[in-house]
């Protein structure tokens, strides 16, 4: 993960206080980014923040009412037809022609931009890994091979951006990792690729900047860790006895006890963290001197878990206060 | 122009592939010989009854029509439509020719002009009810429209594709049914003259007009109308599937017109200004046979110009709406 995204790198992607009205309503309020060659860029918002209307901005399927969005210099809305050739992209779902084979879509696709040939096709599926399939109806396809194919047919082209809504959306978590991976090795390759998520783990792993969207505004864009470090994680201590662990926890300073009701944790979490779990906000390098303090006190520790901020968390940190809804 | 013939190949390849054709085929294949059937079982009942002799059964055809003249209980609208067809039958006889010799080809003759204002629209919805609203439907209209095509090229593709299927279910329409109905009534029939050019006023025909022309002949200039018919159709079931989201609102929107439109031809006549509706025009062929408009003041050209005008203002309605609409889901 040693990308170079400073000033230096090529900038592919430009949006520049974008902005869009749908029935009286501004969906997208002043919206301005940049995405450089070479960078894993991640979109990060709750569901309804006005990621998919960006991203359909981005690939001219809708014309903001202000600002401009320029794709290696040319403006997507003026001149679809030059700016798109250097955008590959899934919208939302990969939906393909189910009644067609994957290779016919792929050559359907292919008829639309220049210089992609049956050499190009052989290529992106074998880098999809889809060979086997691939002239089977797209009816018989897994969500999986759909998502595979929809990149197959985004890479078609040798584009310069790649615009990936929700990519880890209906994917085992095995699919995800090579997803990732994937995605990781193409940008590598200089590609500069554009991420949406409301998920700030996938964002936190995959990508090097982000800009995180609420109500159609950008609170703030910077490096993936620089965003994340500005928040104190949760800890959850498995301690025995509760009542005694939970008076000492609350007793030391630098720590603070909240509900787990406040919280909205993952579903794996709360599956294993078991009755007696209290949940703490502290920084984690305390941790060791804790665990010390509380085996001196004769309380048996049985598990500490460091859980990662949640989108929401950072929200409210964002937004001082403001919940998302 | 380079560019665009790869993505009208790629239109036709979806029509092809999604089976829509095929259907089209099918129905003719298995609705034509039920018609023919029933033509059959009309011929060999009026064999038996007139001896095989088509004067008697002409001649008997103006006695049934003129007595129902009498009657009070018919309107006058349908007594002066009956004085047409009587003045028409007896030029036949007055001629000597029979204006059902039963061959394959008068079966197809009869055939088109009972099929051109609802079956073959029917058809041609099929294909055109889906071309945009079924991109929409299933979401693939994202991938179509941010490839690097600007959006006007990539409908007008669509709608090239659209009028060569046209042109090809109006072609197998009239195949389809020469071929089938030919096996029963033979397929020779193509020279037998029919009559054309009648000129309606009022109650009378002008016959000053009205010229024999070879079947074939007669069956061209049909289909050339029908081809024209079938266009307007298709264009106006273009633009509503550019309009509406889902196919079958768009194919229930066209269907409800269209039946509109027969419903009205049956009742309009009193209803002039009527005539301006795309769905009263679609008989076109009527003009051929010389049956009367169904409202006063409608001629060939007439139709056309009402038709042409339909079309024209419906792509441009689709076009101007698909490329500057905001595609949202």
């Amino acid at each position: 993960m040693n990308n170079e995204y400073g000033s230096t790198a090529k900038v592919v992607l430009s949006v520049s206080n974008v902005r869009k009205k749908i029935a009286h309503k501004w969906i997208i309020d002043d919206v301005s980014f940049d995405v450089r060659e070479g960078e894993i860029f991640g979109f990060l918002g709750p569901n309804g923040a006005g990621k998919t209307t960006t991203i359909r901005m981005l690939v001219d399927l809708i014309r903001p009412s202000a600002g401009t969005i320029t794709v290696c210099g040319y403006n997507v809305n003026r001149h679809p037809e030059k700016a798109l050739q250097f955008v590959g992209s899934i919208v939302e779902n990969p939906e393909v022609y189910t009644y067609l084979t994957g290779w016919e879509n792929l050559q359907h696709f292919a008829r639309m931009q220049p210089g992609v040939d049956e050499a190009r096709i052989a290529e992106v599926v074998e880098i999809v890994r889809l060979d086997q399939r691939i002239h089977d109806k797209v009816r018989t396809y897994s969500l999986g091979m759909r998502q595979r194919l929809g990149i197959a047919q985004a890479l078609l082209g040798r584009p310069r951006l790649l615009i990936l809504d929700e990519p880890t959306n209906g994917l085992d978590p095995k699919g995800i990792k090579e997803l990732r991976e994937f995605i990781r090795q193409l940008a590598d390759e200089g590609l500069a690729v554009f991420v949406s998520s409301h998920l700030l783990s996938e964002i936190q792993l995959l990508c090097d900047r982000v800009a995180i969207i609420s109500k159609g505004r950008v609170l703030a864009v910077g490096g993936v860790d620089e965003l994340v470090s500005r928040n104190s994680p949760y800890v959850l201590w498995n301690v025995e006895p509760y009542d005694k662990g939970r008076e000492l926890l609350a007793a030391r300073n630098g720590i603070n006890i909240t509900d787990p009701a406040d919280v909205s944790l993952d579903d794996t979490v709360i599956a294993g963290m078991g009755t007696n779990s209290v949940i703490t906000i502290m920084e984690d390098e305390l941790i060791p001197e804790i665990v010390a303090m509380l085996v001196a006190a004769g309380i048996e520790v049985r598990g500490v878990h460091k859980i990662n901020p949640t989108l929401e968390q950072l929200f409210l940190k964002l937004t001082e206060g403001e919940t998302i809804e | 122009m380079n560019n665009l013939l790869p993505l009208i190949r790629n239109e036709c390849i979806k029509i092809l592939k999604k089976k829509r054709f095929y259907v089209i085929l099918l129905i003719l294949a298995v609705l034509v010989p039920m018609f023919t059937y029933a033509q059959m079982r009309i011929a060999e009942r009026s064999q038996d009854k007139f001896n095989s002799d088509w004067r008697l059964e002409v001649q008997q055809q103006i006695t049934d029509n003129q007595n129902s003249l009498s009657s009070d209980r018919i309107p006058e609208e349908w007594k002066s439509y009956r004085r047409i067809f009587v003045q028409q039958l007896q030029y036949y006889l007055d001629h000597d020719v029979n204006p059902n010799e039963p061959s394959g080809v008068t079966f197809t003759r009869e055939f088109l002009d009972n099929s051109v204002t609802l079956f073959i629209p029917l058809l041609i919805m099929a294909v055109a009810s889906d071309l945009v609203s079924g991109e929409r439907t299933t979401g693939t209209i994202k991938m179509l429209l941010t490839r690097p095509v600007k959006r006007w090229r990539v409908l007008f593709s669509k709608m090239t594709a659209l009028i060569m299927f046209v042109s090809l279910i109006v072609l197998s329409t009239f195949l389809v049914s020469y071929l089938i109905s030919g096996l029963a009534f033979g397929y020779r029939g193509f020279n037998v003259p029919v009559f054309t050019g009648f000129q309606i006023g009022g109650d009378t025909v002008n016959m000053s007009t009205v010229h024999a022309v070879p079947q074939w002949k007669y069956i061209l200039m049909q289909c050339g109308l029908i081809w024209f018919v079938s266009i307007v159709v298709a264009l106006l079931a273009f633009m509503v599937s550019v309009l509406v989201r889902s196919t079958a609102a768009s194919i229930v929107v066209m269907m409800a017109t269209l039946i509109a439109g027969t419903i009205l031809t049956n009742m309009a006549s009193a209803w002039t200004t009527a005539k301006y509706l795309f769905m009263v025009n679609l008989g076109l062929t009527g003009y051929l046979a010389g049956t009367p408009s169904p409202i006063e003041g409608m001629t060939l050209p007439f139709s056309m110009a009402v038709l042409g005008t339909w079309g024209l203002i419906s792509v441009i309605i689709s076009f101007t709406v698909f490329t500057k609409r905001d595609i949202l889901n």
